[in-house]
C-alpha cells in the first residue's frame, strides 16, 4: 500500500526547516515557475531544484514512483497541447519557422517546439519541489506550523487526523472489497461501466457506514481529552522558526520578484529568441 | 475517604428516546476503589459510563433526574472539560482512540490541548510512557503496534492528566486472552501505584476477577440489580438470572453439587478454598460425568499442504501451513493478533494469492478458482456486519450474491426465503436492515453467505463484543447450521467459545501452526497456551486444587456435560 504522504525521515538542512516554511516556499516557488515562461529563469530554477535533492538527502530511488507518475502526466499534457493547438508557439512568438521542409497545420515549427520545451521546463522546475516538500515534511510538524502561521488549529489538526486514519480506511476498503467480490460483485474491467458503478456502491456504502461509526468514536475520544477547550493549543512536534527558515522564505520571495522583473523586461510572460 | 463520584436517585432519559435509559441509580466510588460493572447489552452500562465521563449530558443530550456529583459538585453545572480533568476514559476501540500519528503525540494530546509548553510537554510524555511501559515505542505509528500496546497508549493518553477516576470500557474486547490478562494486571498495578479509583465495564467477569476487585455491580434494564463483593456475587444466582456468564470453575463446582458460599472465598480461582469435602464432590462428579462421543468421519473436505504466503516478500505471514478439515467439523482457529489466522482465511478464499503449497478442496486443486468461484464452496463472514451490508432491505441483501450470479428471480425468491427460514429471519423478511439489532444483522450477513450454499463457512470473530445472551444466540445458530452438515471454521480469541462449541482447535503463532488438537488438550497444554497467547482455563487450576491429575480429561468431561446436560 502506498502512503499518500510519503514522509522520509532523514537528517538534512531541508528537513530542519519547519513545515510552514517549506509550505510557503513551495507556494512561492511554484508561483514563480508558473508566472513566467522565461527560459533562462526556468533553466536556473530547474538546476536549483535538482541541487535541492542531494541537499535533502532524498535519492531519486526514494521518490521514483511519484516521479514516474508525474512524467507520464507531463508527456500526456504536452501531447494534448500539441494536438489541440499545434500553432500556439507561432502565435506567441510571432514568427513561423517550419522544420524538415514540412508545411500544414500539424507540421512542426521551431516556435512550437520551443514553446513545448518551456512547458516542459515548467514541470521540471516545480515538480521536484513538490516531491521534496512531501518527502521532507513530517505531517504532524506540518500541522503544528500551519497553526503557527495563523491557520485555525481545528483545521490544521484535521490534516494530521486525515493522515492518521487514511491507512485504516484503505485497509478497510480492501477487506470490504474482497468480501463483496466473493459475493459476486465484479470490480474488474470485465463488467460494464454501469455495473461497475453499481458495484462500487456495494463497497462504498458499508465503508461509509463503518467510517461514520468511527467518526463518532473519534470525536468523543478527542473531546474527552480536551480538544477544543482553549482557543490555542501547543504542539508536541512543533518547532520554533530559525534563521534558516527566514532565509529560505526570503530567497523564495526573491525568486518571485525576479520572475516579475523578467516579465517586465521581456514585456510579456515569454522570452522570445526569435526576434 | 470522600467519594469521587456519587449517584443519588439518579435517572436519565435521552432526548431522542421516549423512555428513560437509567432509573434509581444509587452508586458511589471512592479513591483507590476498584469496581467492576457488568450486565447484558442494553442494560444501560454504556449510558452510565457516559454520565460519569461527561459525554452525558454535554455530547448526548437528555434529561437527568436526581443527583450526580463529582467531588460534591453537580456534574451538570461543570463542563465536559472540567470533568475530563478528573475522570479519564479508556475506550473499547483503542484503535479509534489513537488520534496522534505516533505514540508520543497521542500521549501528549491532552497536554497540547491544555497549552502545556516545552520542556514540560516532552518531560511529562516520557514520564507517563514509562508508567505504562511504552517508552521504547515513542515514535511508532499505530499500525506498528499490537493491540495490547495500543491500549497502553490509550491509557497513557488519559493518565497524563492526573485523573482521580479511570474508566475502562470493555478493555478486553479486542485483546487476545494472554494480553487481556496482562491488561488486567496493569490496571491493578496502576490503581495501586497511583491510588486512583477504577471502574471496569466488562462482561467477561472471570477474566477481570483475575485480580482483586472491591465490588461488582450488575445492571439490568437500566437499574442496578446488585452491588456487592465478588465472593458474595458468585455465591448467588444473580449472574445466571441476568445473563452474565459465571466463571467456569464456579459452574463446575455447582455441577459437582458444592454449595458455593462466600466463606469459600470463591471470587477468584486464586483464593477459592477447595477443602476435602469439595475435592471429594468434584472427583465424584468427574468420575460419573459423561464422556464425549467423538464421531469419526474420515472424509476430508479441505486439504491444505505446505502453504506459505508473504505480504511483502520478506516476512512470511504464513509459513508452511498444513491442515486438513473434515466435512461437518466445527473448527476454531486461535492465536495472537498477527499470527496469521486471518491471512490464512484470506488465502483460502482467494483474497490473497499463495506463494507456495497446495489447497485441495474435495480432492480438486482449489487455487485455480477465482474469488467468486471459491465463494460458492467456502463462504467468508467478516467480523463487523456493517462491513458487508450494502442494501436497504433484508431480502435484497440476502439475494445480492444470487443476483450477481445471474440466477433467475423465481429461484432467487425461493432460495432467499428458504435461507431466511433457516436463519430465523423469516419474520423480518420485509424489514429494512437498519431496524435490526447487531446480532440480527450478523445473522443477515451469515444468511447472505448461506444463500450461495457453501459447504464451509469461515467466520472472523463471530461473537466479538457480544454479551452472553447474544453470544449464545449466535453460537447456537452456528451450531444448528453445523448440524445441517455445514463445516464451520471460526477465527476467535474467545476461549469459552472454543471450549463450548469447537470440536477441534488449531493454534497459530508467527505464521505457523503450533498445535492442532481437541480443545481440551490445547487449553491445558502449557507450552501452546504460552506461545499462542492463550490463557489457561480456570478448570485446570481447579483440578490442581482438588487433586485431580488428568485435567485434560476433566475439561473434556466438563464440555461434554455442558453440551449434553446443561444446554439441551
Amino acid at each position: 500500500m502506498t502512503n499518500l504522504f510519503n514522509y522520509i525521515d532523514r537528517k538534512s538542512k531541508v528537513h530542519d526547516l519547519t513545515g510552514a516554511t517549506k509550505f510557503v516556499c513551495l507556494l512561492l516557488w511554484s508561483f514563480a515557475a508558473m508566472y513566467t515562461y522565461d527560459t533562462r529563469f526556468l533553466l536556473a530554477l530547474t538546476a536549483l531544484s535538482l541541487i535541492l535533492f542531494p541537499l535533502s538527502k532524498i535519492r531519486v530511488k526514494d521518490v521514483s514512483f511519484m516521479l514516474g507518475f508525474t512524467a507520464v502526466f507531463m508527456i500526456l499534457n504536452n501531447v494534448l497541447v500539441y494536438l489541440f493547438s499545434p500553432q500556439h508557439g507561432t502565435e506567441i512568438y510571432g514568427t513561423c519557422t517550419y522544420l524538415f521542409g514540412l508545411t500544414g497545420k500539424y507540421a512542426p515549427t521551431k516556435e512550437q517546439l520551443f514553446y513545448h520545451f518551456n512547458y516542459f521546463l515548467k514541470y521540471l522546475a516545480s515538480i521536484p519541489v513538490v516531491i521534496l516538500f512531501v518527502s521532507t515534511t513530517n505531517p504532524s510538524e506540518f500541522a503544528a506550523s500551519l497553526n503557527k502561521i495563523g491557520v485555525k488549529y481545528s483545521i490544521a489538526y484535521s490534516v494530521a487526523l486525515a493522515l492518521r486514519y487514511i491507512p485504516d480506511v484503505q485497509k478497510e476498503y480492501d477487506e470490504i472489497s474482497k468480501a463483496q467480490q466473493a459475493r459476486g460483485i465484479e470490480m474488474s474491467k470485465k463488467a460494464t461501466l454501469i455495473n461497475r458503478i453499481k458495484s462500487a456502491a456495494a463497497i462504498l456504502i458499508p465503508l461509509i457506514l463503518t467510517s461514520m461509526d468511527r467518526v463518532e468514536i473519534v470525536s468523543n475520544a478527542m473531546e474527552l481529552r480536551g480538544f477544543g477547550k482553549n482557543k490555542k493549543r501547543t504542539w508536541y512536534m512543533g518547532r520554533p522558526f530559525k534563521a534558516s527558515d527566514i532565509l529560505a522564505m526570503a530567497f523564495c520571495v526573491l525568486l518571485v520578484v525576479i520572475a516579475a522583473l523578467l516579465n517586465i523586461i521581456n514585456k510579456s510572460r515569454f522570452y522570445n529568441p526569435f526576434v | 475517604m470522600s467519594n469521587i463520584l456519587e449517584f443519588k436517585d439518579f435517572g436519565f432519559k435521552y432526548d431522542a428516546q421516549s423512555s428513560p435509559t437509567l432509573f434509581d441509580i444509587n452508586f458511589s466510588i471512592k479513591k483507590g476503589e476498584k469496581v467492576l460493572i457488568a450486565g447484558p447489552s442494553g442494560c444501560g452500562k454504556s449510558t452510565l459510563v457516559h454520565c460519569m465521563n461527561g459525554l452525558v449530558p454535554f455530547s448526548y443530550r437528555g434529561k437527568m433526574t436526581g443527583s450526580l456529583s463529582l467531588f460534591d459538585k453537580e456534574t451538570r453545572d461543570l463542563s465536559l472539560f472540567e470533568i475530563s480533568k478528573h475522570v479519564g476514559t479508556v475506550l473499547q476501540d483503542s484503535d479509534a482512540q489513537f488520534v496522534g500519528l505516533t505514540v508520543a503525540e497521542d500521549i501528549a494530546f491532552a497536554l497540547e490541548n491544555d497549552c502545556i509548553k516545552e520542556p514540560r510537554l516532552h518531560e511529562r510524555v516520557s514520564e507517563v510512557a514509562k508508567l505504562v511501559n511504552i517508552q521504547d515505542f515513542l515514535d511508532h505509528a499505530p499500525s506498528q503496534l499490537s493491540g495490547g500496546q495500543k491500549q497502553r497508549v490509550s491509557l497513557g493518553g488519559v493518565l497524563v492528566d492526573d485523573v482521580d477516576l479511570l474508566i475502562f470500557d470493555e478493555p478486553l474486547a479486542n485483546l487476545d486472552p494472554k494480553t487481556g490478562k496482562q491488561a488486567i494486571e496493569l490496571i491493578d498495578e496502576l490503581s495501586k501505584k497511583t491510588g486512583v479509583g477504577v471502574i471496569i465495564v466488562e462482561h467477561r467477569l472471570e477474566d477481570v476477577l483475575h485480580r482483586h476487585v472491591d465490588r461488582v455491580v450488575i445492571m439490568d434494564k437500566g437499574r442496578i440489580v446488585t452491588d456487592t463483593t465478588p465472593d458474595e456475587l458468585v455465591s448467588s444466582d444473580v449472574l445466571n438470572e441476568k445473563g452474565v456468564r459465571e466463571p467456569l470453575y464456579i459452574a463446575a463446582m455447582k455441577y459437582a453439587g458444592i454449595k458455593v458460599t462466600p466463606d469459600l472465598l470463591p471470587g477468584s480461582i486464586d483464593t477459592v478454598k477447595i477443602g476435602d469435602e469439595e475435592s471429594r464432590l468434584l472427583k465424584n462428579w468427574y468420575e460419573h460425568a459423561p464422556k464425549e462421543t467423538i464421531e469419526n468421519n474420515q472424509d476430508y473436505l479441505l486439504d491444505v499442504r505446505n502453504l506459505s504466503f508473504s505480504y511483502d516478500g520478506k516476512r512470511k505471514a504464513l509459513d508452511n501451513i498444513s491442515i486438513k478439515v473434515k466435512s461437518g467439523e466445527m473448527l476454531a482457529i486461535v492465536g495472537t493478533n498477527g499470527a496469521g489466522k486471518s491471512t490464512f482465511s484470506k488465502v483460502l478464499c482467494g483474497f490473497e494469492k499463495k506463494d507456495e503449497g497446495d489447497i485441495f478442496y474435495e480432492g480438486k486443486d482449489f487455487s485455480l478458482l477465482s474469488i467468486k468461484e471459491r465463494a460458492d464452496e467456502i463462504g467468508y463472514v467478516m467480523q463487523n456486519p456493517n462491513q458487508m451490508i450494502s442494501k436497504v432491505m433484508i431480502f435484497d441483501e440476502v439475494a445480492l450474491g444470487l443476483r450477481t450470479r445471474g440466477v433467475c428471480e423465481d429461484e432467487i425468491k425461493e432460495r432467499v426465503e428458504e435461507t431466511l427460514k433457516i436463519c430465523g429471519l423469516w419474520p423480518f423478511r420485509n424489514w429494512p436492515v437498519a431496524a435490526l439489532s447487531y446480532g440480527q444483522k450478523k445473522r443477515v450477513t451469515i444468511a447472505s453467505i448461506m444463500v450461495l450454499k457453501p459447504k464451509v463457512i469461515i467466520l472472523d470473530e463471530p461473537t466479538a463484543g457480544q454479551d452472553y445472551r447474544h453470544y449464545t444466540e449466535i453460537m447456537e445458530f452456528l451450531s444448528s447450521l453445523n448440524k445441517l452438515g455445514i463445516t464451520v471454521i471460526m477465527i476467535t480469541h474467545d476461549m469459552h467459545l472454543m471450549l463450548e462449541y469447537a470440536n477441534r482447535s488449531v493454534a497459530f503463532s508467527k505464521g505457523r501452526i503450533i498445535k492442532d488438537d481437541e480443545c481440551a488438550k490445547v487449553l491445558t497444554d502449557k507450552e501452546t497456551i504460552d506461545e499462542a497467547s492463550l490463557k489457561e482455563t480456570s478448570l485446570y487450576e481447579l483440578c490442581k486444587k482438588a487433586g485431580i491429575e488428568d485435567a485434560t480429561d476433566f475439561v473434556r468431561r466438563f464440555i461434554a456435560y455442558e453440551r449434553e446436560v446443561v444446554r439441551k
